[in-house]
């Protein structure tokens, strides 16, 4: 893989890093003390690719914890809340938009 | 049923502990992802959106009612009470964790089951007719030789890195439930002339991204060659595959790119070379291999019994017999398939629940045998027909009784955007919706014989193109569309379906699959002329006009 310091990497506007837990496989984010967290709204923000490329650089030095750590957008509310930027993170964090066959 | 061998049970008992070592490692750190992925993926373990998936293998899609109890078991301690059936013969359970996986994994083989060969690019499980060894009329059972594929091609040390991934589908009917026009190499049973038992044998098919209907490359390979047969085509390929592309890996892209002449000349001389080597198969390894099929102790009985009789007075039991219930190679017994497709569910999910009930009736009413088919169904091969009011009691009660089996509502989606990392769009729900809208037993019956196939991306696992109708997610400024594609056939007379316009948004899908179906109400010829039938008569413009026309 192409180390992130080496990537192009191009932002929109607010965006967070997303990856899933080694262990389990759930949906987490990198947090702002260098930690990963399953709560969007304590995901750290970043808003230029220079901010963006060292979040992911030291994301992606987590091989332990993390797998695939990438950037994805968010929109961030007036009243300061967080919430995904696409369809596909949406579904990431909210879970499939069907009923399960047995309810969670 | 096949009945496992002691060197089968050590390898996926040693494939498990291995599996188990190496994920302590991986948790521990001293496996990076990049070493560990190749890994997990050799023992079916995905990572979807939310989670890990595993895929089993189902060989040939036969379920002991055993196995059946143990996957129920899987879906109920490890994942969330349910486990999902593919198109590949092959279930899928969505949310376990990588460190419950190898107990996951140990309790499978506990019962002989695996998940070897469901990924890599190695030649996959090979995949058969579901009704195989009950199918009236069929060759013989096929299932005898997907093992034989089997055994050979397990861990083959030359063809375990082949430039893509490469699956083998076998038939023995004419009618071909197995889709063997659309898999890397696909073979059809037959006896030719003087009454020997081989192979006509396809090759270069495959869907996703470039989608090809097989071509013949070979119309007899008598059975005694069939592996130095299919061992030339994998060297052929081997040797010639594009390792620098991989959406230009598959053998479908190097037998187009050659040409079928030129390929098949390149394989014949190989196969010259080697047929006549230790890969020929003398009578015994075959018949050592047919005696380990055990078939059920069938009686003796009528083909219209009392009960059956008496049950027919019933519309909703007559409902059912006439669509998800089929001839068997015994009289008295029928084939029942069990529709996994209910009105506003996921198709092909079962719950572990229902795995248990299914995995009952099979050793009540079906000698204790499960079949599981590419359409997301699964069948009870062996009931006798005086059983089928007490079956079909049941059956409804646990809702696997809609009567939908290859009508509209029988539709074959993907996992799509709710759980694929690979999705542009959602299947499932749209699979939902257009059940919901046909849900009228009596229209879908009047509508007849229509496939709907939906895949959340061009890799095709709903396999769109061979649908009647294939609905393909796209990606558009951000938004989920839908290409739609008719007249596609995944059978006998394979073809990839016409697009038909340009891709329409999410909320329209339904509206635009209605108008297509009422469509074809007002232009078939005649009833019994099914939707295929009449796109193929009079092309893809009729049905473009009515969708186009007010959109
Ligand atoms: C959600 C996890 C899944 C992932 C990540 C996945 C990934 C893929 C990929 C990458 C391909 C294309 C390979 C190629 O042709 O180059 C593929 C093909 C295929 N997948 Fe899946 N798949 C998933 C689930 C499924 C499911 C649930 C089914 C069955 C319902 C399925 C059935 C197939 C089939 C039949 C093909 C072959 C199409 C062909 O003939 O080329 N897959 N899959
Ligand atoms: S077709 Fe695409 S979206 Fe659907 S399961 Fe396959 S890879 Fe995922």
């Amino acid at each position: 893989m192409t180390s992130p310091l080496q990537q192009k990497i191009k932002i929109t506007g607010p965006s967070v890093v997303t990856a899933n837990r080694t262990w389990d496989g759930i949906v987490i984010y990198r947090d702002t003390q260098q930690g990963w967290t399953d709560e969007l709204a304590d995901a750290a923000i970043v808003r230029t690719a220079d901010e963006a490329r060292a979040l992911l650089a030291e994301s992606t030095a987590d091989d332990v914890d993390a797998i695939g750590p990438y950037i994805a957008p968010v929109i961030v509310r007036d009243d300061g809340a967080i919430e995904p930027g696409n369809l596909r993170e949406r579904i990431r964090r909210q879970g499939v938009t069907i009923d399960l066959p047995i309810p969670a | 049923m096949y009945a496992y061998d002691e060197i089968d049970r050590t390898l996926v008992n040693e494939r498990v502990s291995e599996f188990r070592d190496q994920v302590k490692r991986r948790l521990s750190g001293e496996l990076t992802e990049d070493e560990f992925k190749m890994l997990r993926l050799m023992n079916g373990v995905y990572l979807q959106l939310h989670a890990y998936m595993l895929r089993v293998a189902i060989p040939y899609g036969t379920l002991s009612a055993p196995q059946l109890r143990k996957m129920a078991h899987v879906a109920r301690r490890y994942d969330r009470g349910y486990g999902h059936f593919t198109t590949r013969q092959n279930i899928q359970f969505n949310w376990i964790k990588l460190a419950d996986l190898p107990d996951a994994l140990e309790d499978l083989a506990s019962v002989g089951i695996h998940a070897m060969q469901t990924s890599g690019n190695c030649v996959r499980n090979v995949t058969t007719d579901q009704w195989a060894g009950v199918a009236p009329g069929e060759v013989e059972d096929p299932r005898i030789w997907a093992e034989l594929l089997r055994q050979y091609s397990t861990m083959h040390p030359e063809f375990t890195y082949l430039p893509r991934k490469f699956k083998i589908a076998i038939t023995a009917s004419d009618h071909d439930r197995a889709a063997i026009k659309v898999h890397d190499i696909g073979l059809r049973l037959l006896k030719n002339a003087s009454g020997e038992t081989g192979f006509e044998v396809l090759v270069g098919g495959g869907l996703g991204r470039t989608p090809f209907i097989g071509k013949v490359i070979k119309p007899f390979v008598a059975g005694r060659d069939i592996l130095s047969y299919v061992e030339s085509i994998l060297r052929v390929y081997n040797q010639y595959g594009r390792r620098d592309n991989i959406y230009k890996a598959r053998i479908k892209i190097l037998v187009h790119e050659l040409g079928i002449e030129k390929f098949s000349a390149e394989v014949e001389e190989e196969w010259q070379a080697m047929r006549d080597s230790a890969l020929q198969l003398d009578d015994e390894i075959v018949a050592d291999i047919r005696s380990r099929f055990q078939y059920p102790g069938y009686q003796t009985l009528s083909d219209t019994p009392d009960e059956l009789t008496a049950a027919s007075a019933d519309p909703q039991f007559e409902r059912w017999l006439n669509n998800s219930v089929a001839k068997h190679q015994k009289p008295g017994y029928a084939i029942v398939t069990l529709s996994l497709k209910p009105i506003g569910g996921p198709p092909g999910d079962a719950t572990a629940d229902q795995m248990d009930a299914i995995a009952d009736l099979a050793d009540k009413y079906s000698f204790g045998e499960i079949r599981v088919g590419h359409e997301q169904n699964l069948a009870l091969p062996n009931v006798a027909k005086r059983d089928l009011p007490a079956l079909w009691q049941r059956l409804d009660e646990l809702g696997l009784a809609t009567p939908n089996v290859n009508l509209i509502t029988d539709i074959i989606a993907c996992p799509g955007l709710d759980y694929c990392s690979l999705a542009n769009a959602r299947a499932i729900p749209i699979a939902q919706e257009l059940t919901r809208r046909f849900a009228n037993h009596e229209l879908a019956e009047m509508i007849g014989r229509l496939h709907i196939n939906i895949s959340g991306c061009i890799n095709a696992c709903g396999h769109h193109h061979v649908g009647h109708i294939g609905i393909l997610g796209v990606e558009k400024n951000n938004a989920e569309f839908y290409q739609i594609t008719i007249g596609g056939r995944a059978d006998e007379g394979a073809v990839v379906g016409t697009l038909i316009g340009p891709a329409v948004p999410y909320d329209d899908v339904a509206n635009v699959i209605e108008d297509i179906v009422e469509s074809y109400l007002a232009l078939r010829a005649r009833p019994d002329e099914l939707f295929y039938q009449t796109v193929e008569r009079l092309g893809v413009e009729p049905f473009k006009e009515r969708v186009y026309a007010t959109r």
